[in-house]
């Protein structure tokens, strides 16, 4: 729509002008985790992302544990404020034929459009790539899905939680002679949104060589088997199928997990050659049990791991687990506690890198979202707005994006257009 | 897609996911091992169990993509040649302890002066200041330290990381690449390079699902439950045992799971075992993950006995024709003859010479349209030192010096 301003950025966070990706404009249909994080690192670096969300077809996270004080609520979910903060929200009846022609236009304005849906949602909406792409052949359209689009299993309907099982992540943890863990949440998810990131920009840095935008899908299915490759390789190499074996390593002994002081407190600790397991003989005030000939090299180590742990462990179960870490430290061992969430947000170093950061938020109050690994240094990510209310920005992003009137939105708003 | 780029990958095992998949997207990648070879080299598995830099499954399966160089940094005259590449390359990937490149004078500080535009990226185990950031890491402590450990595992048991995949240095290094792009993006538009810091536990830290906001809002600590999943108050089974293995089942609640629970019964009822509890419960009612802890529980013993008496692919294969959200436990085999990414083209043929095989190596980790994903082999050590030193200038004469000196 030639009508419609294209430089108009409502609200952003700050300045914004010395942003890595200032000015960079993003229609985002994405919802639950992997699409909402993915685009959340976008708007972290300056980038307009205008969340697309209807009221007859809620957003799963908004509906999602933890609420704030306990008390459900659509505005109120921790889920969704962490994922979406930075954003800006539009509430869209998608159902409703009159949205179609919003999706367009904003899709004129938008340099990006994200969606995670299961493959075909799009398409039935009549704002497929396709279609998108022939409006504005400039546009980067990026699509997530659990199975990829096309294949027997497109449409079958999934979640990260067991994708991680799918995925081959479950049978590498947990011990071998219990049933699989699974490592917690929609571990997958999280994995993955690091690659869209870098396929976007990629796709970004051509348009701006050729003129012309791409469309790019990613399977989570298909991304998270990248982890574990290695694994791939060696069942056809070696015939041989890996499986979990709790935290034992092949290159290092002691390695594990062991109790110490209070509830469920844990260090690991992980002795990587014979002088670091020396020196670990030395904190644990026996030295001579560096020359035990059942503990000289690692291969000795290996072979009777139980008995090692056992005597690493009678050391550290009444010692504190902070305390455990710091002296093996010292002595140029690599530890860890093993951190609650509690526990990290006390970290001193997650707070030297400023991991958690504090937004106030109108209805949840001031709350933390966890930030991205990578600190740039030119050019530093800002946490300043909170995740939008539902439709909060509903009338904004149509007066300043679309340049519409008060009476073109309240018409909308009264067809349900709008919400 | 980005062909016109060139990164120069200095990392180790703890970065060697890094550059992935920028080389995918068509950046030349010049992986700079030391003459020995890069120390993801030795790490295992390896082809017939036998230890050797050309033989390990972990380095052909993350450095695909990408051209060998050897360079002893170490060595002034390799610091120097080094030097030359980064003067017009694009991005350098890093993985060393923090400070060990500045005591080389190939710090960021030093190379910016050859290069403002590079975009230089530190992979380390707590980022580059701060009370942590020279400690030594593993990826069991580092995963520690990040907060995935504590939550998975068995409950009367110490909590367990992932086996044979390092996630605490490949969801970093994952980070890494994203983060490389983004300060790619600025670099396009200003010309100005910039450091990009990685720790990688946030990384780890940043897959822990709502867990950190379920303390910071509910102070409630999400506690590891083997086969089962703690959610906000409920807990819900993800695992269940079945005549060959295990599957994963989960019920999410809301529409999505009402439809599920729909499709059970029609499950039950083709296998002439029509199932009471799931006929006559109405799942309209409950919302996403807020489903009664006795109507869990209850679900959880139906379905127990369901899957107990059959087979993980009969299960898998149900499942996808009744629209149920359950999938198998996969190992390595069961994900290689999985039907979707093998009708999707997923994976790709590569020969090996080395090992005599052609394998088949995971495809895009992302589709471009109009783009072809490249799949070449991991290099063999230094494959492509002659001609990348030749690019840089130097004559046949100067290149066998090197070698001879031990420098490449």
């Amino acid at each position: 729509m030639t009508d419609a301003p294209t430089h108009a950025t409502p609200d952003a966070p700050g300045d914004g002008h010395r942003q890595a990706l200032a000015g960079l404009k993003v229609l985002d249909f994405c919802w639950v985790v992997i699409g909402p994080m993915l685009t959340r690192t976008l708007a972290d670096h300056g980038a307009t992302v205008i969340r697309v969300e209807s009221k007859s077809r809620m957003e799963t996270l908004r509906i999602s544990q933890p609420f704030a004080g306990g008390v459900p609520g659509v505005n109120r979910s921790g889920y969704f404020a962490n994922y979406n903060a930075n954003k800006l929200g539009l509430a869209l009846n998608m159902a409703n034929p009159g949205a179609i022609d919003i999706v367009k236009r904003l899709a004129q304005w938008a340099n990006v459009v994200t969606e995670n849906f299961t493959p075909g949602t799009m398409e039935r909406w009549g704002i497929g790539h396709e279609t998108l792409l022939a409006a504005n052949p400039a546009l980067i359209t990026f699509s997530a899905s659990m199975f990829g689009d096309g294949g027997p299993q497109a449409r079958q309907p999934g979640y990260g939680p067991v994708l991680t099982s799918l995925a081959g992540f479950s049978h590498l943890t947990g011990y071998p002679w219990r049933p699989p863990s699974t490592p917690y949440g929609a571990y997958t998810d999280f994995l993955l949104p690091h690659f869209g990131v870098a396929a976007i920009i990629g796709a970004l840095d051509q348009r701006r060589r050729t003129g012309r935008g791409t469309h790019i899908e990613l399977s989570q299915l298909e991304a998270s088997l990248h982890y574990l490759a290695p694994a791939l390789l060696d069942y056809q190499v070696n015939g041989r199928i890996l499986a979990r074996e709790a935290n034992a390593d092949p290159g290092m002994a002691p390695h594990g997990v062991y109790p110490c002081a209070g509830d469920d407190r844990w260090c690991a600790i992980a002795c990587e050659d014979d002088a670091q397991w020396r020196a670990l003989c030395d904190l644990m005030g026996k030295p001579s049990l560096a020359d035990d000939p059942r503990f000289v090299r690692l291969t000795d180590r290996k072979r009777d791991e139980a008995a090692l742990d056992a005597i690493v462990a009678a050391w550290t179960r009444d010692l504190d687990a902070g305390d455990v870490a710091a002296r093996c430290l010292a002595a140029g061992i690599a530890a860890g506690v093993a951190h609650t969430t509690a526990g990290l947000f006390d970290d001193p170093q997650l707070k030297h890198r400023r991991h958690f950061a504090w937004v106030d938020h109108p209805e949840i109050g001031r709350h933390a979202v966890d930030t991205d690994a990578f600190a740039l240094a030119l050019t530093p990510a800002r946490h300043e707005r909170p995740a939008p209310l539902l439709g909060q920005y509903t009338r904004r992003v149509c007066q300043d994006v679309l340049g519409l009137s008060e009476e073109e939105i309240d018409a909308l708003l009264a067809q349900g257009v709008l919400e | 897609m980005l062909q016109a780029y060139r990164v120069i990958d200095l990392t180790d095992h703890r970065g060697i996911f890094a550059a992935k998949v920028l080389a995918e997207l068509g950046a030349d990648v010049i992986k700079v091992e030391p003459p020995t070879g890069d120390p993801s080299r030795g790490i295992g598995p390896f082809a017939g169990d036998v230890p050797h830099p050309e033989r390990s499954l972990f380095w052909m399966a993350h450095a695909v993509n990408r051209r060998s160089l050897t360079l002893d940094i170490a060595h002034g005259r390799g610091r120097d040649l080094l030097r030359r590449l980064v003067s017009s390359a694009h991005f350098l990937f890093e993985s060393s302890n923090v400070g060990y490149l500045d005591s080389l004078g190939l710090g960021w500080d030093d190379l910016r002066r050859i290069n403002p535009g590079l975009v230089y990226v530190s992979i380390t185990p707590f980022g580059r200041t701060g009370p942590r950031s020279h400690a030594p890491a593993t990826d069991l402590t580092g995963v520690a330290l990040g907060g995935s450990l504590f939550m998975t595992g068995e409950p009367d048991l110490p909590p367990v990381r992932v086996s044979h995949a390092p996630q605490f240095w490949l969801v970093g290094s994952a980070t890494a690449a994203a983060g490389a792009m983004v300060a790619h993006h600025h670099r396009v538009r200003t010309g100005e390079g910039q450091l990009v810091d990685v720790s990688c536990q946030q990384a780890i830290a940043r897959t822990l699902s709502h867990a950190p906001q379920s303390w910071d809002m509910n102070r409630v600590i999400v506690k590891r439950k083997g086969a089962y999943r703690q959610l906000g108050s409920i807990t819900v089974r993800i695992t269940y045992p079945c005549a060959d293995g295990y599957v994963a089942c989960y019920f999410p609640g809301g529409p999505v799971g009402a439809r599920m629970m729909a499709g059970l019964a029609a499950w039950h009822r083709d296998e002439g075992v029509p199932n009471a509890f799931i006929e006559g419960t109405d799942w309209q009612r409950f919302e996403f993950g807020t489903t009664p802890q006795a109507v869990l529980d209850e679900m959880d013993a139906t379905l127990a006995a369901f899957f107990a008496i059959r087979r993980k692919r009969e299960l898998a294969e149900g499942a996808v024709r009744h629209r149920v959200i359950l999938f198998p436990v996969s190992d390595a085999s069961d994900l290689l003859q999985h039907p979707q990414p093998r009708a999707r083209g997923f994976w790709q043929p590569i020969a090996v010479p080395d090992i005599e095989r052609t394998l088949e190596f995971p495809g895009p980790l992302v589709r471009v349209q109009g783009h072809e994903t490249p799949a070449r082999r991991a290099p063999r050590i230094g494959e492509h030192t002659s001609e990348i030193l030749r690019d840089l200038g130097l004559t046949p004469a100067e290149i066998e010096a090197l070698r001879a000196g031990g420098v490449a």
